[in-house]
């Protein structure tokens, strides 16, 4: 398959990007990494009459720590965290994240908002950024605004962005001390678009959780009340007191009713959680298909 | 074997491969490398419909001219793949549609443009009006009556039913008797290149010149003619490098006609090129393979016979030349595989649907009797209590009845296979093994260890295929030596090469015979104008047949050049010797270089009398028998099983292998490397499935997955090299093996790990999802199981 005819322009500096992006309309197609929509170029699933190349704006390049913010520009890429090109204050996390994502050609091009705008449930970025409490930047011609990644991402394939406005940059918050984090997905095969996505930022001492299910078909699940998994408080032993019943009955009450889908979910959720308790963290990649990463900061 | 210097390059060398020096230089030359003068692209408008009347196909005027179908094609025949054997019932394959559509991808119109992108803006305009029909999806609904029929005018949607039964009845008294519904999934070729093919008119030489990716030039010379209509000296087939065939590219495809017929109509050049969406969903299909299966045992585990009814989803149309039920029919007379017993049935069905045509694929129908067998025989050892090895020892055929005719007269020709299974179990180590999975897995994964064994029946000939009455029955195999003015050596053969190292081993043979080096032996493929005829390459024949034509086309060089030889040395021919490469006169002796210079630049020098056909020859070759080559290998896999999420580690793979006289282990073992590769994706990843409305369901490799480096381990490999009494040196065909045996190996270790907790897997590919949802179940039903008093 071919693409069908479009027009290709790489504006140089954001205000002529975002100029450009106001006065398109709708057959306006934004491209980073290109690893999702050239695909969908070539089969024809997208049809833009229009793609406009936006890595050659400086601003979506840079990378920098503002406060216990790390802001991350759109355009950085997954083998820019994953080689530490770009700062961090996650403790590791955001590196063994992208260490995980698809395969290495992959990563050399497909970028970090590229995947938040795609919002391919299946993605890494789409439930470990919800897990982390990242928020987006948002632009368009007439200004800026924040979100949040769970506002923003509103389903599969499916993102809060009003016409003319794109994604800017991504801010995540540092992990505070005694924060654990756990990270595990589950795919057919080593690269391959994960089935089951476990994704938890744990603060034991304040009792908080940021608990997320991924890769369910729609947008990452992030639980209501994670206290639930946790017999009703989070602390220390957590690891000892999660309740796989309680996450089985979480993903039955958000309607997922393969059972195998739900097993496989609940086991992955809880070697995400098991990794967040582990004393230390594990930097050896099993050498499954089951890719796991975790971290206590 | 004493004096080794001159002969190192000779049979039973390691030599590495000369072809990978353009190969991994990216400097291969492939169909899509070709750049012509003129050259317009082709894209199809294909059926999105499994089943379906065509009411109307409306071409904009736009594009009036650069759109053709069935109409336009009146005067080309549909393919027509008969087999000879009796109530085969033959499908017509329009090379573009009318009337009706019969699976998802089926050509309905050319479309021509400058670029591909133009084709594919030009298909996509193109309006079908088409009723759809019910779709034939499922092999077994299909024999059911009232099914909705893919050939109206048949009255089922059966190709073909054989029946066997040897002594059938005997085996019914047996203490042990084990049944099983086993089936393998519908699988896709996927060979890095896909087809493709370029067409241009040779004016010089009134000939329409086919560049088409193929594994058998000469044969789409016969199909092409018989399409067209066209004399087939006005036909010449170039295949260059070919990027993968595994049976893909064996095969006439409705495409290739197309293309043919257009170069004709429109003048100029033009190319079509498959892109994966067509590879996955319209082309290459494989394997679909249902059985229910009986073993008939002793105690003891020795087997008293084998039950089985097989059906085989051959799809819409029976392809050329192999035809529809080749594999079938062939599982029928291949199920016994290596193991020795009395009693014998077995009921096949070759059944219609609406689905790509199926294709054979690297071990055709030894892929799928490999896997219901060794599974049948695990389940006889479960219900004896035996050690899965010991009832595969008690019926394999031994050395000591070689050479073997078994129970459907298969002539094994030579070997030790229960050599080839204790090897096998020495490597792996079974009490280790054993050993481990008394203690639980830190990681809560369980361990497993599955074998398998298979014997594959290669370069079997006239005698065979006649039988099967395909339209392509070998016959003798021919090749062309040349000896250059210089020394050097050309080698002409049939048959292709593309990936079998054919470039490096067949100038080994050569080597072996005339000593010409093999840097200096250049091997010519895949023209039909430039090599004799040939089948090609497929069922792992070449090696036997190509290579026996070299030797005796080479002894024949080398007969004459004796004779040259002995002229200039000035010595009676019956005086001399012909030793690596030079002519040894009782005083002297004198190479080939020199012989062939004095043939061909100073012929004032040679006899009166000398040979006219000088130093260039083709000979023809047959083994003594044509039945083929056995090459066998026990396969045994350790694997771990996370029975949470279905994963499975292949923690070793160890692969015992006869094939006979090895010409270029290296060789052979790539060989292995590829076909287990395959074989994994046979057993864990690839499936093409397909939905009630006969829809593919995966149309990328997102969806349809193929195993990657990190699923393939690096086997351990043991050769033994058990020469064959009817071949040249001894050689085997070994090309297929190594995806025959990993599916019911890794199955059977897969259940074996899977064992204490009651779920047993009896479909590949054994998916994550399938073992998640087995375990689940056997939980459920240990759950659900009254409790026994205690």
């Amino acid at each position: 398959m071919k693409s069908a005819r479009f027009a290709y322009e790489r504006p140089g500096d954001l205000a002529a990007l975002l100029a450009r992006l106001a006065e398109a309309g709708d057959g306006v197609k934004l491209m980073a990494g290109g690893q999702s929509l050239g695909p969908m170029l070539n089969l024809r699933l997208a049809e833009p009459d229009r793609v406009l190349d936006i890595t050659g704006v400086p601003e979506l390049r840079r990378a920098a720590i503002e406060g216990d913010t790390l802001v991350l520009g759109a355009c950085i890429t997954h083998a820019d965290i994953e080689d530490g090109r770009v700062p961090d204050i996650t403790g590791g996390a955001m590196a063994r994240v992208a260490t995980a994502i698809a395969y290495r050609p992959v990563r050399n091009r497909g970028t970090i908002g590229g995947s938040l705008v795609h919002a391919d449930p299946a993605a890494d970025w789409v439930s470990a950024l919800v897990a982390l409490g990242a928020e987006v930047e948002l632009a368009s011609a007439s200004g800026r605004r924040r979100l949040t990644l769970e506002r923003f991402v509103t389903g599969a394939l499916d993102v809060a962005l009003a016409p003319g406005e794109m994604l800017v940059a991504v801010r995540i918050s540092a992990l505070s001390p005694g924060a654990a984090w756990g990270y595990a997905k589950h795919c057919s095969k080593i690269g391959e678009f994960a089935h089951a996505i476990g994704a938890v930022r744990i603060e034991p001492d304040a009792g908080r959780a940021r608990v997320v299910i991924g890769a369910i078909e729609r947008a990452p699940l992030l639980v209501p009340d994670p206290r639930d998994l946790f017999g009703g408080r989070i602390g220390r032993d957590f690891g000892e007191r999660f309740d796989a019943r309680a996450a089985e009955a979480v993903l039955r009450q958000a309607g997922m009713t393969d059972a195998v889908a739900r097993h496989v979910h609940v086991t992955v959720l809880g070697r995400a959680v098991a990794q967040a308790a582990a004393p230390r963290p594990s930097t050896a990649l099993p050498p499954s298909p089951t890719r796991t990463v975790s971290e206590a900061a | 074997m004493t004096d080794a210097s001159p002969l190192t390059e000779g049979v039973g060398a390691r030599l590495p491969r000369k072809e990978d020096d353009r190969l991994m230089r990216g400097r291969g030359q492939y169909v899509g490398d070709l750049r012509l003068p003129g050259l317009q692209d082709v894209a199809f408008v294909r059926s999105p419909l499994a089943h379906a009347r065509i009411r109307a196909i409306q071409i904009p005027e736009a594009y009036r001219g650069q759109v053709f179908t069935a109409a336009d094609l009146a005067d080309v025949q549909p393919i027509r793949a008969v087999s000879g054997l009796a109530g085969f019932k033959v499908s017509e394959q329009p090379v573009l549609a009318k009337d009706k559509v019969r699976q998802v991808g089926e050509l309905l119109a050319i479309c021509l443009a400058p670029t591909r992108a133009e084709a594919e803006d030009i298909a996509a305009a193109v309006v079908l009006d088409l009723e759809e029909l019910p779709a034939v999806h499922d092999m077994q609904a299909a024999r059911a009556p009232g099914s909705a029929l893919v050939h109206e005018h048949w009255g089922d949607n059966v190709f073909l039913e054989t029946f066997v039964d040897v002594n059938f009845a005997a085996a019914l008294d047996a203490p042990i008797r084990v049944s099983r519904t086993l089936s393998t999934g519908r699988q896709c070729m996927a060979p890095i290149e896909g087809r493709g093919t370029v067409v241009h008119l040779d004016h010089r030489l009134d000939q329409l010149v086919v560049h088409t990716a193929s594994q058998m030039p000469h044969i789409v010379r016969n199909g092409l003619s018989e399409c067209l209509g066209i004399e087939q000296g006005r036909l010449r087939i170039v295949s260059p490098d070919v990027g993968g065939g595994f049976g893909y590219k064996a095969i006439l495809l409705a495409e290739d006609v197309c293309l043919a017929w257009l170069a004709l109509r429109v003048g100029h050049p033009v190319r079509w090129l498959e892109d994966r969406r067509e590879h996955l969903t319209a082309n290459a299909n494989c394997r679909e393979h249902h059985y229910r299966i009986t073993a008939y045992a002793e105690r003891d585990g020795t087997l008293r016979g084998i039950d089985c009814e097989a059906t085989v989803d051959s799809g819409a149309y029976s392809a050329y030349p192999f035809s529809a039920c080749l594999e079938a029919a062939q599982v029928a007379s291949i199920l016994p595989g290596p193991y020795d017993f009395p009693s014998y049935r077995c009921r096949t069905w070759s059944v219609a649907t609406n689905k790509c045509p199926i294709l054979p694929y690297r071990g055709v129908a030894r892929t799928g009797v490999c896997f219901a067998m060794e599974l049948i025989l695990d389940a006889v050892a479960a219900e004896a209590g035996l050690e899965p090895w010991v009832v595969r020892e008690k019926n394999l055929v031994r050395a000591d009845q070689m050479p073997f005719d078994n129970i459907t007269a298969k002539h094994f020709d030579s070997g030790d296979y229960p050599e080839a299974l204790r090897r096998a179990l020495a490597a792996i180590d079974v009490e280790a093994v054993r050993a481990r999975q008394r203690t639980p897995e830190p990681d809560g994964r369980r361990i497993g260890l599955g074998l398998s064994i298979y014997c594959e029946q290669a370069a079997h000939g006239t005698s065979v295929y006649s039988g099967w009455g395909i339209p392509m029955v070998p016959g003798h195999e021919q090749a062309g030596a040349r000896l250059t003015p210089d020394g050097g050596l050309e080698l002409r053969i049939g048959a292709h090469s593309h990936g079998q190292g054919l470039e490096t081993t067949l100038a080994q043979v050569a080597h072996e015979i005339l000593g010409v080096p093999v840097s200096r032996t250049r091997v010519v493929h895949g023209d039909t104008a430039m090599t004799p005829y040939s089948t090609g390459s497929w069922g792992s024949r070449v090696m036997v047949m190509a290579g026996g034509a070299v030797a005796a086309a080479c002894r024949e060089l080398a007969d004459r050049a004796l004779r040259i030889g002995a002229h200039l040395l000035q010595a009676d021919t019956a005086a001399c010797r012909f030793e690596a490469g030079r002519v040894v006169g009782p005083s002297g002796d004198i190479g080939l270089a020199q012989i062939a210079h004095t043939w061909y630049r100073r012929p004032q020098d040679l006899a009166r009398d000398v040979d006219a056909g000088g130093l260039e020859v083709t000979a023809g070759y047959k083994p003594q028998r044509d039945s083929g080559t056995f090459s066998y290998a026990a396969h045994a896999a350790v694997v771990a099983v996370d029975p949470d999420l279905g994963a499975v580690e292949i923690l070793d793979y160890v692969i015992v292998e006869d094939g006979g006289t090895l010409v270029n282990p290296l060789v052979v073992d790539g060989q292995i490397y590829g076909g287990l590769a395959q074989g994994i994706g046979t057993a864990l990843y690839e499936e093409m499935r397909f939905d009630a409305r006969g829809q593919p369901l995966a149309s990328t490799f997102a969806d349809y997955l193929l195993p990657g480096p990190a699923e393939v381990p690096e086997p351990r490999i043991d050769h033994m090299a058990t020469p064959s009494p009817y071949t040249q040196f001894g050689v085997k065909g070994i090309g297929e093996g190594g995806a025959i045996a990993p599916p019911a190996a890794l199955a059977n270790a897969i259940n074996d790990a899977l064992r204490p907790l009651g779920a047993t897997m009896l479909h590949a590919p054994v998916s994550q999802h399938r073992i998640v949802e087995a375990v689940l179940e056997a939980r459920a039903a240990t759950l659900a199981r009254p409790r026994e008093a205690a």
